[in-house]
């Protein structure tokens, strides 16, 4: 008899957070990550104030997505190390389960790391981004990027260097969402009229979709050996 | 239920890439046996439980469980097996009892047995009072104990026990003998594997034994076992 979907799905979510507020090893080191990042990119634009403001939206997504890729690879690391992964298989939970509970934990990592950036990167570059579009972009497009992490993260896992191939594989096929995300979080930052950047988070949106059915299709081929 | 046997193997083979390690493996196990699975480090004992709760997948060959074929009908023979393998599959960051309650809501358990059965376990295995010492500051053999609740927690009637003595003390594999029989008792199937003869229970009625990959030995236990065991693992 399979274990209802919400019922596994709000189990692995809570032990996720329940292990993280214990240890606050991923959040942490996601946070501290992006915060050097988004310093770093402060100084190097310090002397220009023009390019500064014009590569803010870029700053924030980089930084959001380098960060995400430590807390991807820390969280599945976890489950393989133990071996509890394989726990997780052997109960009667469905792979989908699985997926979106490992993928709602990554997402509110990620989003907890974005909640400190955002009043940071406001205080630092002079720029307002804390409008309710963008916040709606931002979680938007780190739901998207974490279905896809949350999946190559698993596939990964088991090899020797996933460190390194983690963000070979994610790089390239987190494209889309960075390009809509970045333009669409540039423009409604920039004050540009909704008609011009609705249609990049709209096209966000339809990826995020895209990619999370495709992550849910895949999941369960990704986790046999 | 199956009429031949609760598992049913039939040729069964597993190759790492050209390397094999199972070799066309043929026997069956009927419900209530407590089998031991015997063989050296390397002869494929690890690789063969975990191809019958479903976590490999056989290079060819058939394994049946209950009538349900794996790894195709996984699905509805999990919920039958607990396992105990090498690693202890516990989250070291979450308390014995948190890990007890989490598993328990993954094999969908209603809360107030849950709790239980949870507190019954714990008490078992001698863990009541470290119940809320987070696992990470557990011994290896506190781990071991934990998880064979953790395996136990949700009454399987098949339980897979991979080298289960490793880091207990005398008294920890005393008491993994006595909840052992009273599982066997209760009519749960065991398969165990060892390699330290010396410490087989007293109450496994079958052995197989597993000498490069094949299976070179498979009945009763008897008290010639341990000379058969010998010969087959210097043969193979």
């Amino acid at each position: 008899m399979k274990t209802p979907f919400i019922s596994a799905v709000r189990a692995i979510v809570s032990k996720d957070l329940r292990a993280e507020w214990r240890s606050r090893e991923l959040v942490s080191a996601m946070s501290l990550f992006a915060l050097l990042s988004v310093l770093v990119f402060s100084f190097a634009l310090e002397l220009d104030k023009s390019a500064r403001e014009e590569a803010i939206s870029g700053v924030l997504w980089v930084s959001l997505i380098f960060a995400s890729l430590l807390g991807f690879n820390r969280s599945l690391s976890l489950e393989h190390d133990q071996g509890s992964l394989d726990a997780l298989l052997l109960a009667p939970v469905s792979r989908a389960a699985i997926f979106v509970g490992k993928l709602l934990g990554n997402c509110l990592f990620t989003l907890l790391v974005a909640l400190v950036l955002l009043p940071l990167m406001t205080a630092l570059y002079g720029v307002y981004l804390l409008d309710s579009w963008a916040l709606l972009t931002t979680v938007v497009g780190i739901f998207g990027f974490s279905a896809i992490g949350t999946l190559l993260a698993t596939l990964v896992v088991q090899t020797r260097s996933r460190e390194a191939l983690l963000p070979i594989a994610l790089l390239p096929v987190c494209l889309p969402f960075l390009l809509t995300a970045v333009r669409a979080t540039k423009g409604i930052i920039g004050g540009a009229p909704q008609s011009e950047w609705q249609v990049w988070l709209q096209l966000l949106a339809a990826i995020t979709v895209i990619y999370l059915v495709l992550c849910l299709l895949l999941y369960r081929f990704v986790l046999e050996e | 239920m199956n009429r031949r046997g609760l598992i049913e193997v039939q040729g069964l083979s597993k190759h790492f890439g050209w390397r094999p390690v199972l070799r066309g493996l043929d026997f069956l196990v009927q419900r209530g046996e407590f089998v031991l699975l015997l063989g050296a480090n390397g002869s494929g004992k690890s690789t063969l439980l975990r191809l019958l709760c479903g976590l490999s997948r056989a290079s060819s060959g058939v394994i049946r469980i209950g009538g349900w074929s794996l790894p195709e009908e996984a699905q509805a023979v999990r919920a039958q097996i607990g396992l105990l393998a090498h690693r202890p599959l516990l989250y070291e960051n979450l308390t014995a009892r948190e890990n007890l309650d989490f598993f328990a809501a993954l094999y969908n358990m209603p809360p107030a047995e849950r709790m239980r059965r949870r507190d019954d376990l714990l008490g078992q295995v001698g863990l009541a009072g470290r119940a809320d010492g987070l696992v990470r500051g557990f011994s290896r053999g506190m781990q071991q104990r934990l998880s064979l609740a953790r395996a136990l927690l949700h009454r399987p009637d098949l339980l897979l026990l991979d080298e289960p003595y490793t880091g207990l003390d005398s008294a920890g594999c005393a008491l993994l003998d006595e909840l052992l029989a009273a599982a066997s008792k209760s009519g749960c199937t065991i398969i165990m594997s060892t390699h330290q003869l010396e410490r087989k229970p007293a109450h496994a009625n079958r052995a197989l034994i597993l000498g490069g990959g094949a299976l070179v030995y498979a009945g009763q236990v008897t008290g010639d076992l341990a000379d058969r065991y010998r010969q087959a693992t210097a043969s193979a």
